[in-house]
């Protein structure tokens, strides 16, 4: 039982690992780089923090 | 505690619109990405500070180290609750101390994380090797597993990986609440045998040089609880989220070390438990009952489970964050316009996990972690002091305001002095070897890499000016 759960383990992991790969894939040739890479630290805190105590 | 629902699949968001991390977190996922990453500690490591000074040892280092770590909880929560962004503690260091800092601050993050996630797989693969006592059966494949399906998960969503952790981690805390009652921790004697087996001959068998030794491994009891920070731009009210979430988290993990060491310092001698890699199994495997010997092997499990994944979603967010500065080139600062996750960041650290995983001795990978560790934990006590140096109470909001300045901070400083004279007793040549790396890429960053670096737009705190600017 432990080996075939190590031979699974090994498929589980090929299996995701191809998925992720694909899905990468698949968004970095639909969405340019300018939206990918769009994300601001501090976005929230600039509208809803004023500081003033 | 409650956890949120999993909403429905975010839809791709359309061309030309802002992508960013989701903020759909809550205090129960800041208490289980923190107690996830540290509760490993209590099934393994913790137990070597018996090997270094004895039981009595592995006791003074729960406690000191538990102040170490509770200093470390209460700064977090104030600076954090006030800069809340992705990076955690490299967010600080940029806002108040400068970019070098930043800059060596998020590779100790990276670095502590990932070599824990490594620790926390080869855990997990050992401990199924031993439970089937098969001959031929190797560790590999289910190291492989627990980083690509972790990282999977992690790819796929935060709320998703947060409610699979907080229900790992509560399953494996109560294991040891079971394990405590089950062997009527009231009643000296039937089970517990502690004033048999720590006695005023062997409590200290190498004086207190020994406990000094035992603080690299005390450590081990909370190492990571200041990993909440990580989730600062996607829980929903960071003012209150993540300081409820990391106390709490402070308070369990003190309970639980408690706890674990009263059971096995009463139940193995300390020749014994300084040694073993398993020292809530092994107790189990003592009481005679087969229940109680699966449920821990199972918690064991689930333990390391939950610290690799919290330890992927933190590496990951440090790596995203130096991207988005372009400390690191800006294509780390991807996000995944469905799942809304550092995806790029996931998956270039998923390889470097791995090969770490397969070639890495345990030891190694947990020194470096431990080092890294308290490399930070020697800059936030330099961190607080300075941020209220700077933006002094009554400035600036704060979500949470630690008790006692500046006396945390000094506590920190000093327990961390101690904790790297610890460490350069068992592991000097690593200590050097680490220190001379960080030197090295901090003059590469700053001779080399910060002239790409967005000099105005990575100051992102709508604060007033510093004191004395």
């Amino acid at each position: 039982m432990w080996i075939a759960l190590s031979y699974a383990s090994w498929g589980i992991s090929i299996v995701l690992a191809l998925w992720m790969l694909y899905d990468w894939f698949k968004v970095d040739t639909t969405f340019s780089e300018e939206v990918l890479t769009s994300s601001r630290e501090g976005d929230l805190e600039a509208v809803s923090e004023k500081h003033r105590i | 505690m409650t956890i949120a629902l999993e909403p429905a699949v975010q839809e791709p968001a359309a061309q030309g619109d802002r992508v960013s991390l989701l903020r759909v977190l809550g205090p129960a996922h800041v208490w289980a990405l923190g107690v996830g990453i540290v509760l490993v500690g209590e099934f393994t490591g913790w137990n070597f500070a018996a090997d270094k000074g004895g039981a009595l040892a592995a006791l003074i280092v729960c406690w000191v180290v538990g102040l170490l770590y509770t200093s470390v909880a209460m700064i977090d929560s104030e600076v954090t609750s006030t800069v809340a962004a992705a990076g955690g503690q490299y967010a600080q260091a940029k806002h108040i101390v400068g970019p070098l800092m930043a800059f060596n601050v998020a590779l100790f993050l990276v670095f502590a994380y990932t070599m824990l996630e490594v620790s926390d797989a080869i855990l997990l693969g050992d401990t199924i090797v031993a439970k089937a006592g098969v001959e031929g059966l190797n560790h590999n494949a289910f190291i492989a597993a627990t980083i690509v399906v972790l990282a999977w998960l992690n790819y796929r969503g935060v709320l998703m990986t947060l409610n699979v952790n907080f229900v790992i981690t509560a399953l494996a805390y109560v294991s040891i609440v079971i394990l405590f009652f089950s062997v009527s921790p009231w009643t000296q004697g039937a089970v517990l045998k502690l004033n048999e087996l720590v006695t005023p001959g062997n409590a200290l068998p190498y004086g207190w040089i020994g406990v000094i030794a035992a603080f690299q491994f005390g450590i081990w009891y909370y190492l990571g609880i200041e990993g909440t920070t990580q989730a600062a731009e996607e829980v929903r009210s960071p003012a209150r989220s993540l300081p409820y979430g990391t106390m709490a988290g402070m308070i369990t993990l003190l309970i639980a070390a408690a706890m674990t060491w009263y059971v096995c310092a009463s139940m193995m001698p300390w020749e014994y438990l300084g040694t073993t890699y398993y020292p809530l199994w092994d107790a189990a495997k003592l009481t005679g009952s087969p229940l109680l010997e699966n449920l821990l092997f199972i918690a064991t499990l689930l333990a390391a489970l939950a610290s690799a994944n919290g330890c992927i979603n933190d590496a990951a967010r440090a790596w995203f964050s130096l991207g988005r500065d372009r400390y690191l080139p800006s294509w780390f600062a991807a996000v995944h316009p469905r799942y809304r996750t550092p995806y790029r960041s996931i998956l270039f650290l998923l390889p470097i996990a791995l090969a770490f995983a397969f070639i890495a001795d345990l030891n190694q990978a947990i020194t470096f972690s431990i080092l890294s560790g308290v490399l930070q934990y020697t800059f936030m006590s330099i961190n607080i002091i300075m941020f209220r140096k700077k933006w002094p109470l009554g400035s600036i909001r704060r979500g949470y305001t630690h008790p006692f300045h500046p006396l945390p901070a000094i506590v920190l400083f000093c327990l961390c002095v101690v904790t790297f004279f610890a460490i350069f007793l068992g592991f000097g040549s690593q200590l050097i070897a680490m220190v001379a790396f960080y030197f090295l890429i901090s003059l590469w960053f700053h001779f080399y890499r910060y002239k790409f670096v967005r000099r105005g737009a990575q100051f992102t705190m709508p604060w007033p000016k510093p004191q004395g600017y």
